[in-house]
C-alpha cells in the first residue's frame, strides 16, 4: 500500500502517504501501545492485590463489630452476695466474681425455664458457660458501686462466649463443634432456641471500641479502648513535639544556615535518618528514655518520643521541600520593602509553605501511626486493662498499648476468635489512616498555590 | 559545644523530673509467651477482685523477661519475670551484680508439648524413636551412622501412615524447642542407638563433656526441608499446617485444646496428652512453668504479695481453676508452693 505513488517525478525515493503508516511508524505505535498495556497491567495488578487484601480483612473483621448478647433478668440473691446481710462495702468486696458467676448462671437457667426453652440435657455448667467471663466482673462492679441493688431484680445483658458468638457468625459450625472440646453441638442447638426465644441476639457492639483488652479465655469482651487512647495520646504528643522542632530546623537550614561543609553534613545525615529502619529507633528509645532517662515502661510518652525521632527527618525534608517551592521573588520583594529576614520568613514564606508542611506532617504521622516495631521494644505490646488517666493527670505516663501492636498481640493468641478481633482492629486502624490522608488531601487542595 | 550542653542538660532534667514524678502503683510482669496467657488470666481476675490496678503483663520471651528483671531494683524495673525454663546461673549472677539479690522462684504448674496434625488426616502414634528417625540429620542404620533419607513416616516405622514427612518444629529461640530437643530428640537418639554411635566420635576433655557434645550432635535436625523451624507463634504453625495438610506440628497443650476442631493430637509412646496424663507423669514431653519475683519489690509495689498469693491459690492454679481449664497442668505440689510464697522464701543456689 505504501508503494502507491502520488508524484511520478520522484523516482529514487519511495513515495509514502501520511495517511498510511510506515513500518517505522507502526513499530513506534506498537511500542507505545505496549507501554500503555504494561502500565494498565501494573495498575490492575496493584488494584487487585489491594482489593484482595481489603476483602480478606473486611470479610474476617467486619463481624468483630457485632456480638452475640444474652439478655435476661437477674435476681441479686442477698444470701450469696451479702452473706452477712449488713451491706458493708468491705464485706461485699469479699464476694469474688466466682460468687457472681453463680448468681448469673442461676438467673439464666431460671429465665430458660420461664420462657419454656427446652435445654435437652445440656448441663447447668454448660449453660453457665454461655455467659462471658467478663459479665460477673461487671455485675460485681455494679453492686459495689450501688449496694442497694442487692435483693432487686435487674435487667442484665451479658456477652455470649466466643464460640457461641462464632456460631452466629459462621466461624463455628455443628461439624467443628463435634470436634471442639470447648463447645458441643447440643449447646449450639440450645443457642438457636435461645435466639428464637429472644434471650440471645446478635447486635452492634460499641464495646469493641471502648473495652480494654481481655485475657485468652474471653475473646468476646476484648476491645480497643486502651489501644485507641494510647494511639491518640501518642499522635497528639508526636505532633506537639515534632512539628515545632522539625519546622524550626527546616527553616534554619533552608533560610538562615550558611552553605558550608557542616550544614552539608547535617543535610546528608537527615536524609540518612529518614531511611533508618524503625526498629533501630526502638532500641535507641529503650536505651535512652527507659534505661537512662528512667521514664516508665509501656507508657505512651516513651512511645511518642520514639515515634517523634522517627517522624522528625521526614517532617524536616517535607518542610524544606515546600519552603524551596516558594519562589525567590517573594523573598526578594519582602526584603526589598524593608522586611528583616525573620519577618520575610514568618510573614511571607512560611504562610505560603504551610499547606505543604501540614501535608508532609500528616503523612509522616500516618506512617508512625502504623508503626509496630519500635513499640514492641519499649514494652507497649503488653496486656493493659486499666485505662490510662486523663491527659492532664499524667495519663501519658500510664501504661498503654497502640492499635498496631494490639493487632500483633491478638494475631498471636490461641483462640481463633481473636483473629476476627485482629481484623476488626485493622479496619479501625485503616479508618484512622483514611481520615488522616483525606485531611492531607483537603489541605493540599484548598490551600496549595502553584507558581 | 553549646548544643551538646543543651542536649545533656535537657536529658538530665527529663530524667530527674521523671524519677521524681513517678510512683508506680501497678505490678509489671514480662517474659515467656507460653506463660503469658496464664499470667493475663490471673492478672484480669486479680484486677476484678482486688482493690489494686490490673497488672501489666508483657510477653517477649523467657530470657528477655529474666534479663529485664535482673536490670536492677527500683520502680522502673519489672517486678516479676515469667519463664518457661529454669533461671540460669548466669542470670542469677547478673541479678546479683545489679543488686537483685533475693529472688523467689515460683513453679506454678506444667505445660505439655504435643504433636498434632490436620484433623482430617490419619492418626499418628509416635514414639521418641520415630520422631528421631524421621527428623534427625543422621540416623543409625545397620550399626552405622548414615544420612537420613526417609521420605515417608511409614519408612521410619511401618505402623505409621504412609505420609510424606514434614514436621513444623519451634525455632531455636523458643523455650519449647529445648523440651522438644531433650525429651524427644535426645531420648529418641538414645533409643535408636544413634547416641552410642555418636559418642565415640564426640570431642571433649572428660566423659561428661563428651556426653554433652554427643547430645548436641543428636539434636541436629535434617536440613533437606522436612524439618521446618517455625520462629513465630503457634498460630503460624497452625497456618502452615492449614496450607500443607501433610505436616505434623509441635504445639503447646493449651493451644491444642483451643483448636481441637482443626487439630488431631498424636500419642507419644501410647499415651494421649492431657492435663491428667501429664500431671501423673505418664506423658513424657512436658516442662515446668515458673515465675520469678523480685523480693525487694514486695511491700514497695502495692499488691505484689497479694498477686503472687492469688496466682498460686487453688482458685487459680488449682486443678479445677481457670488456668487448668485453659490447659495448665496443675502442680501436684501446689500446697508447698503456696506455703513458700506466703512465707516469702527466696530461692537457694541452683544445684
Amino acid at each position: 500500500m505504501s508503494t502507491a505513488s502520488t508524484n511520478p517525478n520522484d523516482v529514487p525515493r519511495k513515495a509514502e502517504s501520511l495517511l498510511v503508516p510506515s513500518a517505522l511508524m507502526r513499530r513506534r505505535n506498537a511500542a507505545e501501545a505496549r507501554f500503555k498495556a504494561y502500565g494498565i497491567a501494573a495498575i490492575v495488578i496493584s488494584l487487585a492485590t489491594l482489593a484482595i487484601m481489603l476483602f480478606t480483612i473486611f470479610s474476617d473483621g467486619i463481624s468483630a463489630f457485632s456480638q452475640a448478647t444474652l439478655r435476661f433478668p437477674v435476681t441479686m440473691d442477698a444470701a450469696t452476695l451479702d452473706p452477712k446481710g449488713n451491706r458493708d462495702p468491705a464485706d461485699l468486696a469479699k464476694v469474688t466474681t466466682i460468687g457472681y458467676k453463680k448468681v448469673l448462671e442461676k438467673a439464666l437457667i431460671a429465665e430458660l425455664t420461664q420462657r419454656n426453652v427446652d435445654v435437652q440435657g445440656v448441663s447447668a455448667k454448660d449453660i453457665g458457660s454461655f455467659i462471658s467471663g467478663d459479665a460477673p466482673a461487671r455485675l460485681r462492679e455494679m453492686v459495689l458501686a450501688d449496694p442497694s441493688l442487692i435483693g432487686q431484680t435487674i435487667d442484665f445483658s451479658a456477652f455470649a462466649t466466643g464460640r457461641i458468638d462464632g456460631y452466629f457468625k459462621g466461624r463455628v459450625t455443628m461439624e467443628t463443634a463435634k470436634l471442639d472440646s470447648n463447645i458441643s453441638p447440643e449447646q449450639l442447638q440450645l443457642a438457636d432456641r435461645m435466639k428464637a426465644a429472644g434471650i440471645l441476639d446478635v447486635r452492634f457492639n460499641p464495646k469493641f471500641f471502648t473495652n480494654p483488652d481481655a485475657s485468652d479465655t474471653r475473646p468476646e469482651s476484648a476491645g480497643l479502648g486502651v489501644a485507641i487512647i494510647g494511639t491518640l495520646y501518642m499522635m497528639a504528643l508526636v505532633v506537639v513535639l515534632s512539628l515545632p522542632l522539625g519546622v524550626a530546623a527546616a527553616i534554619y537550614l533552608e533560610e538562615f544556615a550558611p552553605q558550608n561543609r557542616f550544614t552539608d553534613l547535617i543535610e546528608v545525615n537527615i536524609s540518612n535518618l529518614a531511611a533508618v529502619p524503625s526498629i533501630v529507633f526502638g532500641i535507641l528509645g529503650l536505651a535512652i528514655f527507659i534505661n537512662f532517662g528512667g521514664l516508665p515502661q509501656s507508657s505512651s510518652l516513651v512511645g511518642a518520643l520514639v515515634l517523634t525521632l522517627m517522624a522528625l527527618p521526614t517532617i524536616i525534608i517535607a518542610t524544606r521541600a515546600s519552603l524551596r517551592a516558594v519562589p525567590p521573588s517573594i523573598r526578594t520583594a519582602a526584603l526589598g520593602v524593608g522586611a528583616s529576614k525573620v519577618q520575610m520568613v514568618f510573614h511571607h514564606v512560611l504562610p505560603l509553605a504551610m499547606p505543604g508542611i501540614l501535608t508532609g506532617t500528616i503523612l509522616s504521622l500516618a506512617t508512625s501511626l502504623g508503626e509496630t516495631g519500635p513499640l514492641l521494644l519499649i514494652g507497649m505490646e503488653a496486656f493493659v486493662v486499666n485505662y490510662p488517666a486523663g491527659p492532664l493527670s499524667g495519663g501519658v505516663m500510664d501504661p498503654a498499648t497502640a492499635l498496631p501492636v494490639q493487632v500483633y498481640a491478638w494475631a498471636a493468641r490461641s483462640d481463633p476468635a481473636f483473629i476476627e478481633r485482629a481484623s476488626g482492629a485493622i479496619i479501625v486502624l485503616l479508618a484512622f489512616l483514611l481520615v488522616m490522608n483525606i485531611v492531607a488531601i483537603i489541605l493540599r487542595r484548598r490551600f496549595e498555590r502553584r507558581w | 559545644m553549646k548544643l551538646t550542653k543543651i542536649t545533656v542538660s535537657t536529658l538530665a532534667i527529663l530524667a530527674a523530673s521523671a524519677t521524681v514524678s513517678m510512683a508506680r502503683d501497678n505490678i509489671q510482669v514480662a517474659g515467656s509467651s507460653t506463660v503469658l496467657p496464664y499470667a493475663t488470666i490471673v492478672a484480669e481476675a486479680f484486677g476484678e477482685n482486688f482493690d489494686f490496678p490490673t497488672p501489666v503483663v508483657e510477653g517477649g520471651g523467657s530470657g528477655a523477661g529474666r534479663a529485664k528483671m535482673c536490670e536492677g531494683v527500683g520502680e522502673n524495673t519489672i517486678d516479676i519475670a515469667n519463664s518457661s525454663s529454669r533461671i540460669s546461673q548466669k542470670d542469677i549472677d547478673t541479678c546479683a551484680a545489679n543488686g537483685v539479690t533475693e529472688i523467689m522462684e515460683v513453679r506454678f504448674g506444667y505445660d505439655g508439648i504435643v504433636f498434632a496434625s490436620d484433623v482430617a488426616g490419619p492418626d499418628f502414634a509416635l514414639t521418641p524413636a520415630d520422631v528421631y528417625g524421621a527428623l534427625a540429620a543422621k540416623v543409625a542404620k545397620d550399626g552405622a551412622l548414615v544420612d537420613n533419607t526417609a521420605a515417608q513416616w511409614a519408612e521410619v516405622n511401618a505402623s505409621l501412615p504412609a505420609q510424606d514427612i514434614l514436621a513444623l518444629v519451634p525455632g531455636t529461640k523458643h523455650g519449647t524447642r529445648e523440651v522438644f530437643d531433650t525429651k524427644v530428640i535426645v531420648a529418641g537418639c538414645k533409643e535408636t542407638g544413634a547416641y552410642d554411635l555418636i559418642l565415640p566420635t564426640a570431642e571433649g576433655k572428660d566423659d561428661k563433656e563428651k556426653a554433652k557434645a554427643a547430645e548436641t550432635a543428636c539434636m541436629e535436625l535434617r536440613t533437606d526441608g522436612r524439618a521446618v523451624d517455625i520462629d513465630g507463634d503457634y498460630t503460624e504453625t497452625l497456618a502452615r499446617l492449614d496450607a500443607d495438610k501433610n505436616a505434623v506440628g509441635v504445639f503447646g497443650l493449651s493451644f491444642y485444646q483451643n483448636n481441637t476442631d482443626k487439630l488431631k493430637v498424636a500419642t507419644m509412646s501410647g499415651v494421649v496428652p492431657s492435663t491428667e496424663s501429664i500431671a501423673s507423669g505418664e506423658y513424657p514431653v512436658s516442662r515446668p512453668l515458673y515465675f520469678y519475683v523480685k523480693k525487694a519489690h514486695i511491700g514497695v509495689i502495692p499488691g505484689l504479695q497479694e498477686y503472687i498469693d492469688f496466682f498460686v491459690s487453688d482458685d487459680m492454679a488449682g486443678p479445677d481453676g481457670p488456668l487448668a481449664a485453659y490447659g495448665l497442668v496443675s502442680d501436684p505440689e501446689l500446697a508447698a508452693t503456696q506455703a513458700m510464697v506466703a512465707a516469702g522464701t527466696p530461692m537457694g543456689p541452683l544445684e
